[in-house]
């Protein structure tokens, strides 16, 4: 039986793995509602931030640089794929959309590993998260994952706010509900279009700068990432910005909480708990009935 | 299409000579040039388990990234039955590895086939998955973990004096050759019957199938097992073929190679994906030898699947078969003549089914409802049509018609109010079987399977109506049916579509479109005939000829009308209801909508501004 002090732990390493993971579920999902496709890339473009985070790190020790970088080197990256290639696709079947993010997906990857290798790479959290906390005297942990949680919990809410106390995510939002309408009003769509896939990917990469000092920074290191945010947004439903937060969290606790008492499921529990959302509610826990 | 092709020119069996006489020759190259034939069993390892994703991606739409999750389980079954001596015999253990990996599919294909597109392609993907997940820890005991299954034996035949063990390189290379060969065979059966032609229906519209009297989930589910039954089978000779059954069987790794390589040679090909193996294991070993560039093989792979998924949807199958074809073939067929006068026909129409009891209606809706959230788009509409006659709906933009429409041919249940087909009740009981029961729809958007020709569209009509919703007779050709051919020729001809019926129906004018549209519903042979503003968009000399076409075809029919030109409604129908917000406004005979003043208030009056929009 696993101690009080066990589970506490636990349950707070969930709490801020599933943070980081909302963090790219939203991204993951914003996309979608608007502009109606999965990115396949989105793990990749994760792990382009984390590898920003790892060369801006090593070079000047300053965190806030290193989320300047990963942003802005994945605003580039979603300006040059949505211009030079996925505007092209939004009006091909959903199979061709996956299928060339897919292969996005594999360039970056093995682009990266072109020049960075395959070894893992370390990345140290910066100074002022560097060391412990001991919680309540019950158990101690390392003060960057605290943080974390903040870090993200301030990104998060940004996107809301960008989403839901601007024109701008008015219109994004409009666009969700209806998108021949927003056209209709005079909106330029492919600009709000090639917006929201910049800020998706943004989300991605920010939280794989926030992800790199936590984790061995590697060329597939988005795979499994990509793989828990389908299983977030089927959870949580996809397209909404809600159902990306709290499936974000449900999926970071299970992995987590499960490891205390049954390690050894603790990967499948979480497709174990998508099935069951399919067959009792299939369009998510909190998405608009009809869509897809 | 490439392979019917092939088979048009030289004969039905050329595909199949062709490659068992490059599955005789190509060792012998492979041996020479990388002093081995394991490669070679490697690309058709892969071709095989890719026949089946063809079948499941390339014919019948489905693009499922969770293929490794069957071919882990079928590779899995079987090196564990064999390593742990439960069975001896080898063949045995590959045919439980195929059947458990059929069962798995069953289940997860009844989850995952309950959506389409991203969600389709992200459960199978959760689902591959949940088994690497599982097969890796809590059934390690089992799998070996990660250290996968060692020591899984090779196959013997042993017939009294005849004993055959298929131990070495060549041995193992003959068995996977055999087992390709007749996989490839099976696929083309099933892609030349008419199980293929309907799962390509469902690829290019699946709601026409289903309007059509096909079973779309029994189809799909059908396809979905058969992709994992190849996969099983490739997993289980992967493990007797390495001798070894190795965990990344499961990874989703397998899945992306998969589809890769898929795609790379060509989808819808059946042997794009050997092709794609090939390039894909050979840019592996041959470019990671190259300095410098070596460690790009991966990204040149990625950087080719782009573009071929970007520009070329048959792959490099499909880029050979385009060399290879003379350019005459490619030219396109002269273009049919847009509009054409239809013969009448002297045979007797198509005899309707269930003449039903003399007292009851053809069709009858007694007072159906149908909401939208807050909005009531059709409220308490009833309507009784005797047999043979031509009832017309019309109204103004927005009435409900369509919707009404839908509610009678099954795409849409009624909230409230009963549908009744000669007295029987078919509320609710789907597109499906409301067509097999006798309802059939012609559309007002067309709703085509455009690559195909107008034959095949019509085909894939008639053969719900001669096969059933569902009936897997893959050794039967699609075109092989006498009665469907017959009925088919029959509705080319009423049609006159004679000189356009073996061109693809992307090509065909739209007067020509709006006819097949028709002749989809009529292939099924209804008793009854809805449709939905059948001279939308045609020309006036074209508006004539479906008119005739109307006429003629109620006669043992029963038609609901929807459309708009009023000109066409007043000479047809015998009885018109007129719909203004959702409800009925009023019914009678042409000359008594035409007197009634609440119809010319509400709907008629403004009609003059209407009849060519």
């Amino acid at each position: 039986m696993p101690t009080a002090a066990q589970f506490l732990s636990q349950a707070f390493s969930g709490f801020a793995f599933g943070s980081l993971l909302a963090l790219v579920s939203s991204g993951l999902t914003i996309i979608f509602g608007t502009l109606g496709f999965v990115n396949f890339a989105h793990g990749a473009m994760f792990m382009l931030g984390a590898y920003a985070a790892f060369v801006v790190l090593a070079h000047t020790h300053s965190f806030i640089l290193a989320l300047l970088a990963g942003a802005a080197v994945l605003l580039v990256v979603a300006v040059v794929l949505e211009r030079g290639l996925i505007r092209f696709f939004y009006a091909r079947p959903p199979e061709d959309q996956l299928l060339v993010t897919f292969g996005l997906s594999v360039m970056l990857v093995e682009g990266m590993r072109f020049f960075f290798g395959s070894d893992s790479q370390r990345v140290s959290p910066p100074a002022w998260g560097d060391g412990i906390v001991n919680f309540f005297g019950l158990f101690y942990y390392p003060l960057y994952r605290v943080e974390v949680i903040g870090i993200a919990a301030v990104f998060l809410l940004a996107l809301y706010v960008l989403l839901y106390h601007t024109s701008l995510g008015l219109t994004v939002r409009a666009g969700i509900e209806d998108r021949l309408m927003v056209g209709l009003l005079g909106i330029d769509v492919r600009r709000m279009f090639l917006i929201v896939f910049a800020v998706g990917a943004i989300a991605a990469g920010v939280a794989g700068v926030i992800y790199a000092p936590m984790t061995a920074v590697i060329p597939d290191m988005g795979t499994p990432f990509l793989v828990e945010a389908f299983v977030v947004v089927v959870i949580g439903g996809l397209g909404s910005f809600g159902g990306a937060i709290v499936g974000g969290l449900v999926v970071g606790e299970l992995l987590s909480l499960t490891t205390v008492f049954a390690p050894s499921y603790s990967q499948a529990s979480i497709y174990a708990v998508m099935t069951l959302v399919l067959v009792m509610r299939p369009r998510g826990l909190f998405g608009a009935p009809g869509r897809v | 299409m490439s392979a019917s092709v092939l088979s048009q020119r030289g004969g039905r069996w050329l595909p199949e000579i062709i490659v068992l006489l490059l599955l005789i020759a190509l060792p012998f190259g492979f041996a020479a040039a990388f002093s081995s034939v394991d490669l070679l069993s490697r690309i058709l390892l892969w071709g095989l388990f890719g026949i089946g994703f063809d079948l499941l991606f390339g014919y019948s739409g489905l693009l499922s990234f969770g293929q490794s999750a069957f071919y882990g389980t079928g590779g899995f079954i079987t090196a564990y039955l064999l390593t742990s001596h439960v069975l001896s015999n080898v063949w045995l253990a590959i045919v439980a590895g195929v059947v458990a990996a059929s069962l798995f599919s069953l289940v997860v294909g009844f989850l995952a086939l309950r959506r389409v597109g991203l969600y389709f392609a992200m459960i199978t993907l959760a689902f591959a998955q949940l088994s690497y997940f599982v097969e890796n820890s809590p059934l390690a005991q089992w799998t070996g973990g990660e250290n996968g299954l060692p020591g899984v034996t090779f196959p013997v035949i042993h017939l009294g004096p005849v004993y055959f063990a298929f131990s070495s390189s060549w041995r193992i290379y003959e068995l996977i050759a055999t087992l390709f060969f007749f996989g490839y065979v099976l696929a083309r059966f099933i892609v030349c019957s008419p199980v293929g032609a309907v799962l390509s229906g469902i690829r290019q519209n699946a709601n026409r199938t289903a309007a059509l009297g096909h079973s779309v989930p029994g189809y799909k589910l059908s396809a979905f097992v058969l992709a994992a039954a190849y996969a099983g089978l490739a997993g289980a000779l992967l493990g007797i073929f390495q001798n070894y059954m190795p965990p990344d069987a499961f990874s989703l790794d397998t899945s992306a190679q998969l589809v890769l390589q898929s795609v790379i040679g060509g989808v819808g090909t059946l042997l794009g994906p050997a092709i794609g193996a090939a390039v894909w294991l050979f840019l592996r070993s041959e470019l990671q030898q190259i300095p410098g560039i070596g460690a790009l093989w991966m990204f040149i792979l990625g950087a080719i699947f782009v573009l071929l998924v970007t520009l070329l949807r048959k792959g490099l199958y499909g880029a050979l078969i385009g060399l290879w074809r003379p350019a005459a073939e490619r030219r396109s067929p002269q273009r049919a003549p847009p509009l054409q006068v239809a013969r009448p026909r002297p045979a007797a129409p198509p005899i309707p089914r269930s003449a039903g009891s003399a007292a009851a209606a053809a069709l009858e809706a007694r007072a159906v409802s149908k909401g939208y959230g807050g909005i009531r788009a059709v409220t308490e509409v009833s309507l009784a049509v005797p047999a043979g006659e031509i009832y017309a709906v019309i109204g103004p933009n927005g009435a409900g018609k369509s919707t009404f429409l839908r509610l009678l041919s099954g795409e849409e249940t009624p909230d409230a109010g009963r549908i009744l087909l000669s007295g029987h009740d078919i509320t609710g009981h789907g597109v499906t079987a409301v067509n097999r029961a006798g309802i059939a729809k012609s559309y007002q958007i067309n709703q085509l399977f455009t690559d195909l020709t107008a034959r095949q569209n019509l085909r894939i009509a008639a053969l719900g109506r001669a096969r059933g919703t569902l009936r897997l007779d893959v050794f039967r050709r699609a075109d092989g049916i006498a009665a469907v051919e017959q009925s088919i020729a029959g509705l080319i001809d009423e049609l006159g579509l004679a000189d356009s019926a073996d061109l693809p129906v992307a090509t065909l004018a739209y007067g020509e479109k709006r006819r097949i549209e028709l002749g989809l519903a009529l292939a099924t042979q209804p008793s009854v005939l809805l449709l939905d503003e059948p001279l939308a968009g045609l020309a006036p000399g074209e508006r004539q000829e479906i008119i005739r076409l109307i006429r003629r075809l109620a006669e043992g029919r029963t038609i609901v009308l929807v459309e708009h030109d009023m000109d066409a409604v007043f000479a047809l129908a015998a009885r018109i209801m007129v719909m203004h917000e959702g409800g009925p406004l009023a019914e009678g005979t042409p000359a008594e909508i035409r007197r009634n003043p609440q119809v010319r208030r509400a709907y008629l009056g403004g009609v003059a501004a209407h009849v060519d929009a």
